[in-house]
Formats: C-alpha cells, structure tokens, sequence
C-alpha cells in the first residue's frame, strides 16, 4: 500500500519534472517539528539546548530556504512513545510539517519513525543511541546522524585492547540493552585478542554500585567496562572513583556516556575514563568557534547531540535549497548524495540504510591537574575510522538492504 | 390531615425531587454525548482517543478506589499487560481480527487480576498499597526482560487491522467511534454496577468493613470481584491503547502509571462517576498543552502542585465539589 503511494508519487513528481514544472516547497514553508526530552533525564543531553541548535542552524542558513519561510514548532517527548506517536501524527497530519528533529529515547524515536514512514515525511535522529534504528527498525524515511551503540560498544573496546587493555569485566544493566551490548563487547575483545575474565548483571535501574564494583576491583581485570547508561552509568563511575578503581590501575570504559554526564561528574570522579564520542567541542578552530556561540547562547559547551542537530539541519536546509523541494525522498535522495564536510565531521555519508557513517573518535576523561576549566574535559586518544565505526551493510537487517 | 396524607406528600416531594435530579443528569448525560460524538471534527481524533482510553483506565481505577476503598498503587500492571498482550497477538498472528486481540488482552489483564486480588486482600490500608506495588514492580521486570516486548524499545508496528474484518480501524474517525463505543459500555457498565445491591455493598465496605462483616456479608468476595472488574476494565483500557497508538511501550507498567491514575481520579472527583472521566481529560490536556508551550520544562512540578492543591484544599475534587455547590443551592 506504501509502496504503492511512493512509487505513485514519485512517478507524478518525475512527471512534473519532465514537463519543466518546478518542484515545490509545500505552502512555500519549511516547517520543521523538534521533539526531545525537555524536562527529563536527557534534557541536558538534547534538550531545550538543541532546540537552540536548531534555531542556531536555522539563523545561519540565513532564516529562509528558496524564499520560503522556515518556521519551528516544539514538544516534550516526556520519554513517552505514545505522546511521540501522536504528536508527531498530530504535526504530519494536520500541521504540515515537514521535517522531525531530535528524536531521543529509542522508544520514541521508533515510534515517531514509524509515523513518520506512513505520512512520507523526513525524520533527523540525533538523540537516539539505539543501532537498531537503522537495522530492524529503518525506515526510508529517516536518517540517525550523530552516534549509535554499535559505534559506541565497538569503538572503545577496539581501541582499548589494541592499547594493551587485554582482561575485561563487564558490569551490564540487566535488560535487552545491556544485554546487546554486553554480546557486542565480548564479540570485539575477543576479536582482537582479548579475554573476558568475568561478568555481572546488575537491574535497571540501580543507585548502589558498590557490590558490583567491588566484584569487579577483585576480578583484577584490566578493563571494567559499564555495559548501562544514564544515571546507572554514573552512579557506577561514582562509585568506582569511591572505590579508587583508576588510581590502582584498572580503566574503566564507558560504553553510553555523554559530555554532559562527565560535566556533571566532574573530573575527579570521572578522570581516566575511556569512552567513544562522535564529536568533541574542542578539536579544532571550527568546532571552537561553533561551541564559543553555542556557549554565549546557552551558557554550556554542546554535546556531540547538539553538534549533530546543528549539521543535520544544515544538511537537510541545503537539501532542500538544492532540489528546491520539501518532498522526504527528493530531499533524502539530495543528502545521501552529498558528502558532509562541516563542523561535526569530515567526509560523512549518508547510507541507504539511513545510518550516516562517519569518523568517531576514542576520548579519555582528564585528571582535574590536566583539566584547565570546567568544560575541559576529554582528550582525544585515536581516530576511529567510519568504516570501523558503525555496523557494515552486510549485517544488516534493515529492509531497504535486504529488499535490493 | 392525617398521618397517612403527609407521608405520601413527603414521598411525592421526595419523588419529585429525584425526577428532577434524574431529568438533570440525563441532560447532562445528553449533552456529554452529543459533544463526544461531534468531537473529532473538531479536535485531533488521536488525542481524543488518548484521552478516552485513559479515562476509561480512571474508571476502572475509581471503581476500586473510590467505590470500594481500595487504594491499589499497581494499576499500571493492568494496562501493561492488556497492551502488551494485544500487540503481541495482532503483530504476530495475522488471522486474528482486531476485537479478538482486545478481548484476549483484557482477558489475560482479568486473571493477573484476580491473582493480584487473591494475594492483595488480605491486607488493608497502607500495606493493601504496597503489596499491590510490589507485584505491579515484578510484573514491570517481566517486560523489562522479556524478548517479546522490545524491552525500553517497546513493541512497535501493531496493526490497527478491521474490526470484525470488516471495518477498517486505520482511518481515525473509525477507530474513534469503536473506541468511544467501547468507552461508553464500560462507563454504563461501571454506573450499573456501582448502583446494584452490589454496589452498595462495596460502599458499605468502603464506610465501615467490620459492620459490614458484622451484616453477615462475605467481604473478602466482593473485594476480589471488585479488583478483578477494575482490573479487566483498566486491561480493556490498555489493549485499546495498544491498538490505537500501534504500540505498547514500559512507560504503560511504570509505577509512574500507577500514580498518574491516582491524580487523574483525585483531581476529578474520587468517588464520582464523572470525576475521572474529567481527571483523566485534564491530566492528559495539561501534558500537552503544556508540553508545547514556554513552560515545558514545568510539566512536572505544575502536575505536583495541582495534586497537592487537590488534596488539600478540594479533597472530593471537581467533580465532587460541583455536586456539592449545587446540592446546596439547588436542593
């Protein structure tokens, strides 16, 4: 039935294009929809601060595309699949918008995709962690930009056994989450030569650490890896640091930790920490620059989210500039073709999958000696190459792959 | 006059006043409907449905709570179970027609229920609340871990499908009108309910349980039956939800859930068949709204706030103090 609705309107928008007629921008309005988690446990890492992002983008395409106006409508997600689904039906059906940003919790990012696809419009994940969003959950109709788990639980643990980091305890959140991670941890490690020496579930959600990390400081192994994320993440680290796990010698790897969480740690608790980010707000005089307006507008340096917002958005606005359209699969079409080069990254792509592929990058949490303030947080230890980063197309289930 | 006369001019009055009352709420009734059916011409057909289904979950809810005394703090284990129940079977098995994966999820909802019942009866007050949030808190692990929900993901991609093969439920207007019919069984079926010998035996137990053991009555029966129809109701609540958002997701066995019914129930009106049908249409509206305007980030507190105020100062809610207002100045 889709499929039929798509092929039928892509055969009138090619018709319309052989007559010479010019493709359109819908009620010569961009209208683009964020939803994120404005008041919950991942606002700081999305939030109203991506929403300034946005608005940012949006400012320095210069505020209209083609002569049409760009106009923004918001919500909180509440982390809630159904208040995802139905305002994003509620903005598709009935109030024209065009493009979905933001898109957190996986829950509500597959939900929102989901209704996205069946109104054909554009959907730009960037909050999301969830590698099944662009395996068994891709949809034609949407693109997952800044990061996902598979370039997170594969990059550290790669770099980190290559680094010497050889015996691994994995401390995992004990559902279908940790569980996946726990597997793609265990996969790489051994992979490259190293051992996993021993393993404990924890439950979701757990605010006491110490049994587990104790457990883990007895195992004498060389990594501990956090298989968890959110605030599990960083009552472990937490805890660790009360402990002294990375004063005597074991490195502790964060598998889903995010500026903002180290931000909130602060590097006395978090110093040595090993973790993979897509981006990092000081890499370079670009990125700089960026993150010095970021700063003045919100008072906080960006997270690799923020960035992701900020580029996507770019990407998607010279998308429609270029194909004077605000049709999702013209447009799509536009920015798979086009490589990224910009502030976020260097040589991104996006895949037909949807997955935007690029350079990831190993970071480890300074001590508070080598930290000069308090947004100076990471140091970049290794490139982790696109191509190592994110899952290869031949594993993947993704429909739009298996269908060819 | 004799004796006799004024007792049956009492009773007339009485009579009287009571067909007065009856013409009213009929009017009201009337209205409620005739607002209810042109609706979604109006208003966006999904949100009303949301709004619909949980307020159908207040129904249940208040059947126990404000009609039997019950104060259960695991009714989201109920909508949980009715959803995930439902969006398994219509995802997974494509000859079932849309009202069988309902009735089987309300079905399942019904008999956790009665297993909570059985358990949770036997003791009252505060450690009645606990005993039921220990076993909603087991059944929210369950889903937790459990391959066949998606975890945090949460199950996606139910079909709407047609009811009895023969309406399609994809378009909006017929979902809506199925699940509006289904609310106002259930909202009639629990007004029935609440107004049979039944029901005043539950009011009994709620006012004073010892008089009403003393009464000869075998409370601990009416108590489960109670639970159990509060249970399958809030489970026929959640299956809808399922159907009509295409997913069910963790939030659904939350005892965030749990508590959010509570405040709908409280601030409409506990005790009153209207009440949570109001609670539920504001608690859902205030999240919205809110959620898109400048004071999003003050979903939270602004909903603490109002539970607080509720509690404190209009403790029989809207509804409740409606009626009170016009017993005293229209009586």
């Amino acid at each position: 039935m889709t499929i039929m609705k798509k092929l039928l309107a892509s055969a009138v928008a090619s018709a319309l294009m052989v007559g010479g007629a010019q493709a359109e921008i819908s009620n010569n309005t961009v209208k683009i929809g964020y939803l994120a988690d404005m008041s919950g446990t991942y606002r700081d890492l999305s939030g109203p601060n991506g929403l300034k992002a946005l608005e940012m983008a949006i400012a320095d395409f210069g505020g209209t595309v083609k002569g049409a106006k760009i106009e923004i409508v918001t919500a909180d997600d509440r982390n809630s699949p159904d208040v995802a689904s139905s305002t994003v039906r509620r903005w598709l059906e009935n109030d024209n918008v065009d493009m979905v940003a933001g898109l957190v919790a996986s829950s509500v990012t597959i939900a929102a995709t989901k209704v996205i696809e069946e109104n054909d419009k554009l959907g730009l994940v960037n909050g999301s962690a969830a590698s099944s969003i662009t395996n068994e959950y891709c949809t034609p109709n949407h693109i997952h930009y800044t990061y996902d788990t598979y370039a997170l639980s594969i990059g550290t643990p790669t770099a980190i056994v290559k680094e010497g980091g050889k015996t691994w305890y994995i401390l995992t959140a004990d559902y279908a989450f940790g569980h996946a991670m726990e597997a793609d941890v265990t996969r790489v490690v051994e992979a490259n030569g190293g051992e996993i020496v021993g393993s404990i579930r924890h439950p979701f959600p757990t605010p006491d650490f110490s049994s587990f990390i104790l457990q883990a400081q007895a195992s004498g192994a060389d990594v501990i890896a956090l298989a968890n994320a959110g605030a599990d993440t960083t009552n472990a680290i937490t805890t660790a640091a009360e402990f002294g796990v990375t004063q005597s010698g074991q490195t502790i790897a964060g598998l889903v930790v995010f500026l903002s969480d180290v931000h909130a740690l602060g590097t006395e608790a978090a110093q040595g920490l090993q973790l993979t980010t897509g981006w990092y707000w000081d890499m370079n005089d670009e990125t700089r620059e960026w993150s010095d307006r970021f700063m003045k507008e919100t008072g906080a340096r960006p997270t690799m989210v923020h960035a992701g917002i900020y580029s996507s958005t770019l990407q998607y606005l010279d998308a429609v500039e270029k194909t004077g359209s605000d049709d999702a699969q013209t447009v799509r079409k536009q920015m798979m073709d086009t490589p990224i080069n910009d502030m976020f990254t260097k040589n991104g792509r996006i895949r037909e999958d949807g997955r935007m592929v690029h350079d990831m990058y190993l970071a480890q949490v300074k001590t508070p000696e080598e930290s000069s303030g308090e947004w100076d947080l990471y140091k970049i230890l290794r490139t982790i190459p696109a191509e190592e980063a994110f899952r290869p197309l031949a594993d993947s289930k993704c429909k739009l792959i298996s269908s060819k | 006059m004799s004796q006799t006369d004024i007792q049956s001019d009492i009773q007339k009055t009485i009579l009287k006043q009571q067909k007065a009352e009856d013409r009213r709420k009929l009017m009201l009734n009337g209205i409620l409907l005739v607002l209810l059916l042109l609706a979604p011409f109006v208003m966006y057909p999904v949100f009303l449905m949301k709004i619909l289904c949980f307020a159908l979950f207040a129904v249940a809810f208040n059947l126990l709570f404000g009609f039997t005394g019950l104060l259960s703090f695991g009714h989201a284990a109920f909508l949980a179970t009715g959803g995930y129940t439902t969006g398994y079977l219509l995802s997974n098995f494509s000859g079932l027609t849309t009202e069988m994966g309902i009735i089987a999820g309300t079905l399942v909802a019904a008999v956790l229920g009665l297993g909570f019942a059985l358990l949770s009866i036997r003791r009252q007050g505060i450690y009645f609340a606990m005993v039921t949030l220990a076993l909603a808190q087991l059944v929210f692990f369950f889903f937790v871990q459990s391959p066949f929900t998606g975890g945090e993901d949460g199950l996606h991609g139910v079909p709407r499908g047609e009811l009895f093969g023969l309406i399609n439920l994809e378009d909006n207007l017929n979902m809506y009108y199925f699940v509006l019919v289904v609310f106002l069984a259930c909202y009639l079926l629990v007004q029935r309910i609440v107004s049979s010998p039944y029901g005043h035996v539950l009011k009994a137990i709620k006012q004073n349980e010892p008089r009403a053991v003393s009464l000869g009555y075998k409370v601990d029966r009416y108590k489960v039956l109670a639970f159990v129809i509060s249970a399958t109701l809030a489970g026929l609540a959640g299956s809808m939800k399922s159907v009509v958002f295409q997913l069910a997701s963790l939030n659904d066995a939350h005892w965030h859930m749990s508590g959010e019914v509570i405040l709908m129930t409280l601030v409409g009106g506990v005790g009153t068949l209207l009440g949570p049908v109001l609670g539920a249409t504001l608690v859902v509206n205030i999240e919205y709204q809110l959620g898109q305007g400048p004071l999003r980030d003050w979903v939270d507190p602004i909903l603490g706030a109002i539970f607080v105020l509720t509690v404190l100062s209009f403790r029989s809610g809207i509804v409740g103090e409606v009626q009170k207002f016009v017993r005293k100045n229209m009586g």
